[in-house]
């Protein structure tokens, strides 16, 4: 489930990293809106960067879900699959 | 614990901003005295944040048709269209929205808002797709999430982004409908509309624009972007509002897909609110009768729009893309944007202040909205007060020497609010 290297989980710790500058410690447990301090519009458009590069589309209910960052490595994950 | 600790982030900006005289968000006019002039404690104070791009607010035809209304008819309607029935006010507005667009359908509802929840929420269902432009108006947002389809977003105004996400679609059945806008009303920029009416024709999906900020603005006729790109005929279904050039209040949604009329009983947000009253409906239709009778008022509007945008660019400020009448500077912080729109509102002239998450990309915005109402010297005049707080706050480069410009100081001293 934490494997480091599974492609999906880099792409979404390289994502927030950049979209943070590197701010903060980032971990699965990590939350989203509180602890990175993004409104819902920073939110959607960092998942953007990550939908482009996994080349799949994050319906907005789906991103309302997600409070952690393991929470949106697993939502990634799951639509990954699905694509 | 309350049950507002949730809002704990909001309330501490908005707390300070009550200590203050102005708060953007708190502000009240005593008098309108005009589209262009207003009163505020008591100081007479230049109108540029209004969306009254063609100041018929004040338009005595307008006027008159709303009091012989509401002598006619009564104050309200005290229920809605379904329950209560309509009056012959609602059936002909919206005979003459759908004569104006050249469309079959043409459907009223009682504000601009809820023309996007009760259009979006209910035109796609459970299986269907919406796919945003990124830069919606939260309304397009809020009436997505109140429908139950699957609701994505694309890069705003990028046509490419929007193929992608068609094309990851493509096979999923259901609808796919995409939402865009004419004129985006945080930056004034427009919609490249025919690449993205290419994109949705070969996707295969519907589209919807919403023209709140473009009717009476755009095209030969005022109908908006759509009739000033000729892509009219791919645009299944224009949304609008009676709010900003017709300076009334309430929205509609005009189309020609047969079928269109099922609607009325389909759609929560129109069927479940009271209707609009005699008096806005008449005053609208008087709106909507000038705004195609009388073209000069759009040609007015352009060139004040673009007097504004070239004098704010001249003199060094940082623009949206596009010399349209949302003409919005851009601010390096919400603290400069509030302490930038409190000496200007010192100085008497008033605009807004547009923050994130309503903005995109994070930006704070000193936002104004020019009025085909206002005079070159009101323009020239807003510009001069831009220039004097601009410097203050150290925003722009000093003066240069020239006389006799448009941006010429007024009279009196520019005091910088939160000294």
């Amino acid at each position: 489930m934490n494997d480091p290297d599974d492609p999906v989980r880099m792409v979404v710790f390289d994502t927030l990293r950049a979209s943070t500058r590197g701010a903060v410690e980032l971990s699965d447990q990590t939350n989203i809106v509180n602890e990175l301090g993004l409104d819902s519009v920073a939110i959607m458009d960092f998942v953007m960067e990550i939908e482009d590069r996994l080349d799949v589309s994050v319906p907005l209910d789906r991103i309302a879900e997600v409070e952690t960052v393991g929470d949106l490595v697993a939502t990634m994950r799951d639509l990954e699959g699905k694509g | 614990m309350s049950l507002f600790d949730k809002f704990a982030h909001l309330s501490d900006v908005y707390r300070g901003l009550e200590g203050r005289r102005f708060n953007p968000f708190n502000i009240a006019f005593d008098v309108i005295l005009s589209p262009t002039e207003a009163m505020i404690k008591g100081r007479h104070i230049l109108l540029l944040g209004t969306n009254n791009y063609l100041g018929l607010t004040h338009d005595p035809a307008v006027i008159g048709e709303a009091i012989e209304a509401i002598r006619n008819f009564g104050s309200g309607t005290t229920g809605s269209r379904i329950a209560n029935g309509s009056y012959d006010g609602h059936m002909q507005l919206e005979r003459a929205l759908a004569d104006f667009y050249g469309r079959k359908f043409a459907m009223v509802f009682s504000t601009g808002y809820q023309a996007n929840l009760g259009i979006l929420a209910t035109i796609a269902g459970k299986n269907d797709h919406l796919i945003l432009d990124a830069d919606s108006h939260a309304s397009i947002y809020d009436g997505s999430r109140l429908g139950h389809a699957q609701v994505t977003r694309f890069r705003h105004n990028d046509p490419d982004d929007l193929a992608r996400r068609l094309r990851r679609l493509a096979g999923t059945p259901g609808d796919k409908v995409v939402v865009i806008e004419g004129i985006y009303s945080m930056l004034g920029d427009t919609a490249p509309l025919r690449e993205l009416v290419q994109v949705k024709r070969e996707g295969g999906a519907y589209l919807v624009i919403d023209e709140a900020h473009s009717l009476g603005v755009l095209g030969e006729t005022g109908r908006g972007l759509a009739e000033a790109e000729d892509v009219e005929a791919d645009v299944d279904f224009i949304v609008g509002t009676f709010s900003k050039s017709l300076g009334g209040v309430g929205g509609f949604c005009v189309s020609d897909l047969d079928g269109f009329e099922v609607l009325r009983v389909a759609s929560r947000p129109y069927m479940f609110t009271a209707s609009l009253p005699p008096s806005v409906i008449a005053a609208t239709a008087a709106a909507l009768h000038q705004l195609r009778s009388r073209p000069n008022l759009r040609r007015q509007l352009t060139e004040n729009a673009k007097r504004l945008y070239g004098g704010l660019v001249d003199l060094g400020f940082h623009l949206g893309p596009e010399p349209n009448p949302i003409v919005s500077a851009i601010m390096p912080d919400p603290e400069t944007a509030f302490a930038f729109w409190t000496s200007l509102l010192q100085a008497g002239l008033y605009t807004n202040v547009s923050l994130p998450p309503a903005t995109p990309r994070g930006l704070a915005l000193l936002r104004t909205s020019v009025s085909a109402a206002h005079t070159r010297h009101q323009i020239d005049h807003a510009v001069a007060l831009f220039a004097q707080v601009g410097r203050a706050l150290g925003l722009i480069p000093h003066a240069r020497v020239h006389r006799g410009t448009p941006h010429e100081a007024p009279e009196g001293k520019i005091s910088v609010a939160g000294e």
